[in-house]
């Protein structure tokens, strides 16, 4: 398979050196979108990426031009862009080093954006623990300012727009869009009950849209080559060109742009196939929160209508790869013991599911479940399902539910043999690896 | 008094219905009421822990789960917490009674909430009166399939001095939290930590200081949250529980008070929609000890040789008969604030029919020339106009000579709700913005004490009609500022006096002033002494005008005013204490003083009769509003049967005269009998021009209660005292800056007659030239200072030994 199905746009310089610099994004045609952007009417733009099909990268697909008309203009509040970059879902790696590579990107997308939808504030919400992309982030905003590309009269019109970049403090829980909001403006970062819906009353109780970085990376590009350019790559629902994040048991992991609607098969091909001497044995299509997938679906077309009818979800096209060294016990207690540490704790069903749910996987790996227990799980997983506030409890009902679906003997292995004598670990990691130990006194809570 | 009239669902206009359908059956409801709501009112019960109808939904326990089959829009919806779902025309929606799949969840939800829960009803003070013991009964599982590790936390650790949580029984419903952001403003706890590691904590920085914290504990769905005081104190089933009125404050609140083996333990927020909605202050919840202290009188004293000694009731009769008689008419009344109706009512008609006088005064306070005419006229025997529920929806409310959170907390709370939820605009005029008025987003109208009259006028354009204008018993203290109150209320602003006691309002209907009989007849208007004679069966009443209370003191003084019957007065509680207590001390009065619990006052007296306290007896008080509340017996096993009606009854026996009642409900009955007057009414003359305060040296005094101080009635509350505010004096920048001190350093407020020493507190928005302290906290500050209220005091820099502060 040739890289031919590569459609670099996004990344298209990140094999330029010093790409992140203002000088050498510019000498590449970089802002001449935003600068065309400020003379169209913001309608016409809305109108373009509507017609662009470009659909929200955040995982929920919701097409963003939509998103954007939707923000009440007769409302006398300001409105307000976010920009969600809090990247903290397992597997999902694509925000993080696109920002590392061309940070201008995304700055020319909020402008174009936030002239859209006639914001003059954007807030870029970073996850916290990714220092290094912050400064980057932050120093593309400095240099955007000095160039006159943000703060008053941009691009020599009258259209003002500040940009502030603001650290999270590292919870998962703070890429829900809600969460979000309640932590931009300084509070503890839990969803908040809707209506009233963002778009009406989000930050500060006005109108405000939320969108992923990688959406709004994806504008500039819209502005500059048209709507029509970018329905010719994608399928007809899920139109344009994506970052997949390829990780795991793959000779090359890494992030490979492609039309939405490209197979796994394909992605896999780019990445080199499964390390030597193995083969695949599941997948996630879209992180950790999406329903893992099996060699069987190999071939099926990674957009949001492909994933879907195949029973996962596209989410962040995240595709996490495991060889058949790996326990599937073994990855889902990891998994949903991250869902156990990052719930917020707000709701009933996803604080208390996830602290059982650890607990009986936790058992199942050392081989001390109970005849009954996948049964139980299953149950639980009925009783967190759909009834949670927020979809987070949703994603670790989405791996144990479609990993035992997949993989239910391995869980009932677990009734008498640990995990790791039916998979030994060492075998599956690329390092020295010890087991680590296994600590019981999780019952307190100081 | 008055009735309250409620609006009745016809006044909904049948348009703004929707209907929808519960398990099957019809509903019709204004549209966006929540299917929580709506099922209530099918007697559908869906069981619930965040869900309370005075907060905001959060949908965070999402034990209310049900299934929509039909959004009203022909599609379905993925299951719904009802507590935050609006109903929409045409929605169908079934609960655990008709979908399986519901009951299923709702089980599944509580055996959740379980797996962590100690599961120490045996020992919780929630348990046989908790949601979640009752709901995991009536919802839940028998059995928890749960077999792991349960989290713990070290228990209990104290929120505030009187507030405990168990953290490992909390489920996280954050009603607490929500109170705290949503009703009293008071965000002092907070959710930290996440998971199921979550918890109720405070700020490291900011203690939990609220006077409204008690009602966190009464809406945990759990025993998380208990108050020192009750803990491990009662069982619920073991209480019995009265709903009677609180004492503490004019505002009135629905109390459930609940005893054991006749002993008080807890009294509650009731439930009166129209006053105190489900809320309480900790005054209200906290303050029921009083009656228990070393000090409750339990048999009467007389004098002999000079000291009190205990004697027989018959004995001590005498001894007041003889004390009476002997002073003939030149005699006097004074009832104190704090009386029900009926005891007021006795009082009243005890100083004309039996002691032949007009000479009876309610204030035992400082007041001003001209509020008893002013309050004759304009206060007793009004219809109800203004009420809480105006106060909610008023698009402007003006307060002058009054500190709602501090002097009535219940109107404070109701305030705060309609600057939420409707945007009222609340205007204090006030020397500074107090915390209370920030939490009620009021606007500070700075003014010094003594120059109110100047701020209204400035603010006239407020003023008018359809604004409500609240004053303050403090108000006529500031000379003109009555008459400007009549003025505006001439020009359709609605307006209410609120004072701080309980028992004002009943006073005023039973007539104890001077020139005021019951029922609002004036003293000098014959027909009105017919009217009343006529219905007494009494050939004569006083006609002359008596002496109101600092004209009894000063006519004791002088030797004019011969004896002095009291009603619980608290000498620290009147403009001058120290001159009071000179008066009574005089030989010359003779003074028979009925009380709860030996006071000040009775070291002067030469009988003293015991009463009942308010928890064993019946009565009335009226509220702010007019509002008339039932006071219910409590204690049925009371320690003293005789309540100040049946004193004075046994009283006018042994003078020859027969009070015509001798118990609450007789004195009751016999009020409504004469309540109704349709003749003339007292006449409100202004006293005095208008003008600003006097000019001189030094800086003005300003000075309020706070709601939790000193005060005798919160004795034996000692871990309520605990969360008091610290004593402070509020000075301005400039002021502190004038007088060369800091933020926090010692000052001196001072008279000739004495100094008050206090931490500075420089206060951005207080005025120049002011200071403010609290009136009872640490140091009585009338008696110290002999000034009160817009009066001229020294401010001086307290000098520190060696530095030391
Ligand atoms: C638990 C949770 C975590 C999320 N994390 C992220 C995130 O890190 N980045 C992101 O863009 N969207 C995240 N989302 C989705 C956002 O809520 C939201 O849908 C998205 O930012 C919308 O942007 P889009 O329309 O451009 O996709 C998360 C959602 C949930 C429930
Ligand atoms: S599902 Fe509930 S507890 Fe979990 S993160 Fe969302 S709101 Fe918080
Ligand atoms: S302490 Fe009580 S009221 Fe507060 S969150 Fe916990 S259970 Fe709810
Ligand atoms: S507000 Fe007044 S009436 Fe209500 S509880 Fe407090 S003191 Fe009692
Ligand atoms: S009562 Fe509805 S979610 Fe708690």
């Amino acid at each position: 398979m040739s890289v031919d199905v590569l459609t670099p746009t996004l990344s298209d310089n990140w094999d330029q050196p010093d790409a992140w610099k203002i000088a050498n994004y510019v000498a590449r045609g970089g802002y001449e979108a935003a600068r065309k952007a400020v003379g169209m009417d913001p309608d016409a733009i809305i109108g373009l990426v509507k017609d662009s099909g470009l659909r929200g990268r955040g995982g929920a697909g919701f097409p963003t031009g939509v998103k954007w008309s939707f923000i009440p203009q007769a409302n006398p509040n300001p409105k307000y862009l976010v920009i969600n970059c809090d990247e903290s879902e397992p597997g999902t790696c694509k925000d993080v080093p696109m920002l590392m590579a061309t940070p201008h990107t995304l700055v020319e997308g909020v402008i174009i954006s936030s002239f859209a939808v006639r914001a003059h504030h954007a807030f870029i919400y970073v996850r916290g623990e990714v220092l290094h992309v912050i400064r980057r982030l932050q120093k593309a905003v400095a240099d955007a300012y000095e160039a006159g590309y943000l703060g008053k009269g941009i691009f020599g019109t009258d259209y003002d727009l500040d940009v502030v970049v603001h650290a999270g403090a590292g919870a998962y829980i703070c890429g829900e869009e809600t969460a979000l909001l309640d932590s931009l403006e300084g509070r503890r970062g839990q969803p908040r009950l809707r209506p009233p819906f963002p778009a009406v009353a989000g930050l500060y109780a006005s109108p405000t849209v939320v969108n992923n970085a990688e959406s709004i990376a994806s504008v500039p590009a819209i502005v500059a080559k048209g709507a029509a350019w970018y329905k010719t790559m994608g399928t007809e629902k899920s139109a344009g060109s994506t970052l997949y994040s390829v990780s795991g048991h793959v000779k090359r992991p890494g992030q490979y742009e492609a039309p939405l609607g490209t197979t796994y098969r394909t992605l896999l091909d780019l990445a080199g196939g499964i390390r030597a001497g193995h083969q695949l044995k599941f997948f996630t299509p879209g992180g950790s929160s999406t329903p893992i997938l099996t060699p069987d679906q190999l071939d099926v077309k990674l957009d949001y209508e492909g994933v879907a009818a195949a029973g996962s979800i596209l989410g962040t096209k995240a595709l996490q790869t495991f060889d058949e060294t790996v326990s599937v016990v073994r990855t889902t207690l990891r998994w949903t013991e991250f869902y156990k540490h990052e719930s917020c704790g707000k709701c009933t069903p996803c604080r208390e599911g996830s602290w059982w749910l650890v607990q009986t996987l936790r058992n199942i790996e050392q081989g001390k479940g109970q005849e009954g227990d996948v049964e139980k799980m299953l149950d639980l997983c009925d009783n967190v399902s759909m009834k949670s506030f927020c979809t987070l409890a949703d994603g670790f009902v989405a791996n144990i539910t479609s990993s035992i679906k997949y993989f239910r003997e391995e869980f009932e292995a677990g009734y008498h043999t640990p995990a790791w004598e039916l998979f030994p670990y060492e075998k599956s990691v690329y390092f020295p690896y010890e087991r680590e130990r296994i600590t019981v006194s999780e019952g307190a809570g100081e | 008094m008055s009735t309250d009239v409620k609006k009745s669902d016809a006044q909904v206009a049948k348009a703004d219905l929707v209907t929808a359908t519960i398990d099957g059956i019809e509903v019709h409801v204004p549209k966006g009421t929540l299917v929580i709501r709506a099922a209530e009112r099918l007697g559908i019960e869906i069981p619930r822990f965040c869900d309370h109808e005075l907060l905001d939904p959060v949908a965070a326990c999402r034990q209310c789960i049900v299934e929509v089959p039909d959004a009203g829009n022909g599609r379905p919806m993925k299951p719904q917490p009802a507590c935050a779902l609006g109903v929409m025309p045409g929605m169908v929606v079934e609960t655990a009674a008709t979908n399986e799949k519901v009951a299923k969840h709702q089980r599944g939800m509580l055996e959740f909430l379980l797996i962590n829960h100690p599961l120490d009803c045996p020992i919780c003070d929630k348990g046989g009166e908790c949601p979640l013991q009752n709901q995991a009964l009536s919802h839940g599982d028998g059995e928890s399939r749960y077999e792991g590790v349960k989290r713990t936390f070290p228990k209990p650790v104290n929120i505030s001095a009187q507030i405990l949580i168990d953290r490992e029984r909390c489920v996280l419903c954050q009603r607490c939290t929500r109170f705290g952001e949503q009703i009293s403003g008071d965000d002092f706890i907070s959710l930290s930590e996440r998971g199921a590691l979550s918890q109720i904590s405070i700020y490291a920085s900011r203690p939990y200081e609220s006077y409204f914290s008690g009602n966190i504990t009464q809406i945990c769905p759990v025993g998380a949250l208990t108050s020192v005081d009750y803990r491990f104190q009662a069982r619920p089933f073991d209480l019995v529980s009265t709903t009677t009125t609180c004492e503490h404050c004019a505002s009135g609140c629905e109390l459930r008070t609940d005893h054991r083996h006749f002993q008080v333990k807890r009294r509650l927020a009731g439930d009166d929609p129209e006053v105190n909605e489900q809320w309480n202050c900790d005054k209200g919840r906290y303050g029921f000890c009083y009656g228990r202290q070393s000090d409750r009188l339990t048999h009467p004293l007389v004098r002999r040789d000079g000291k009190l000694v205990p004697a027989s009731w018959p004995e001590a009769i005498d001894a007041a008969v003889v004390g009476l008689k002997a002073a003939g008419s030149e005699v006097g009344v004074l009832t104190g604030g704090r009386l029900t109706l009926e005891n007021a009512f006795a009082y009243s008609k005890f100083a004309r029919t039996v002691l032949g006088t007009n000479s009876i005064d309610f204030r035992a306070r400082p007041y001003g020339a001209d509020e008893a005419g002013f309050l004759a006229s304009e206060v007793t025997a009004k219809p109800m106009d203004v009420t809480f529920t105006d106060l909610e929806q008023a698009g402007t409310v003006v307060l002058v000579g009054f500190e709602p959170e501090d002097e009535s907390p219940a109107v404070f709370l109701r305030l705060r709700k309609g600057n939420l939820k409707n945007r009222t605009k609340v205007l204090a005029v006030a020397p500074f913005l107090s915390n209370g008025s920030k939490k009620m987003g009021a606007t500070l109208v700075p003014t010094a004490p003594g120059d109110e009259v100047k701020a209204l006028e400035e603010i006239a354009s407020e003023l008018e009609a359809g604004t409500i204008l609240l004053v303050g018993e403090r108000a006529s203290l500031v000379p003109g500022l009555l008459s400007k109150v009549r003025q505006y209320a001439a020009k359709g602003v609605r307006w209410a006096w609120i004072p701080r006691r309980a028992g004002e309002l009943a006073a005023l209907e039973a007539g104890c002033l001077p020139q005021l009989l019951p029922g609002g007849r004036p003293v000098n208007d014959a027909r009105a002494r017919v009217d009343l004679q006529a219905a007494w069966g009494v050939a004569q009443l006083p006609d002359s005008a008596g002496l109101d209370a600092e004209g009894m003191l000063t006519a004791a003084t002088s030797g004019s005013l011969k004896a002095l019957v009291t009603a619980a007065v608290e000498l620290s509680d009147l403009a001058d204490p120290e001159a009071a207590k000179a008066a009574l001390a005089s030989d010359s009065v003779f003074v028979v003083s009925l009380e709860q619990r030996l006071s000040e006052l009775a070291e002067s007296a030469d009988v003293v009769f015991p009463v009942a306290l308010l928890e064993e007896q019946i009565g009335t008080f009226i509220n702010w509003e007019h509002r008339a509340r039932p006071v219910e017996i409590v204690n049925a096993r009371a320690q003293s049967v005789m309540t100040d009606v049946r004193v004075l009854a046994a009283l006018a026996d042994a003078l020859g005269t027969d009070l015509g009642m001798r118990t609450p409900p007789q004195a009751r009955t016999a009020y409504l009998e004469i309540s109704d007057w349709e003749g003339s009414t007292p006449k409100f003359t202004t006293a005095g021009a208008f003008g600003a305060a006097a000019g001189g040296d030094g800086v003005r005094l300003a000075s309020w209660h706070l709601a939790v101080d000193d005060s005798r009635c919160l004795d034996g509350a000692e871990t309520l005292r605990q969360s008091a505010p610290a004593p402070v004096a509020r000075i301005s920048a400039a002021t502190a800056t004038a007088l060369g001190v800091h933020d926090g350093q010692q000052i001196a407020i001072s008279t000739d007659a004495g100094q008050v020493v206090l931490p500075a507190a420089v206060t951005a928005s207080m005025v120049d030239d002011v200071v403010w302290a609290p009136t009872n906290s640490g140091a009585e500050l009338f008696r110290t200072l002999h000034a009160g209220p817009g009066d001229l005091v020294r401010l001086t820099v307290v000098k520190t030994a060696g530095g030391a502060a």
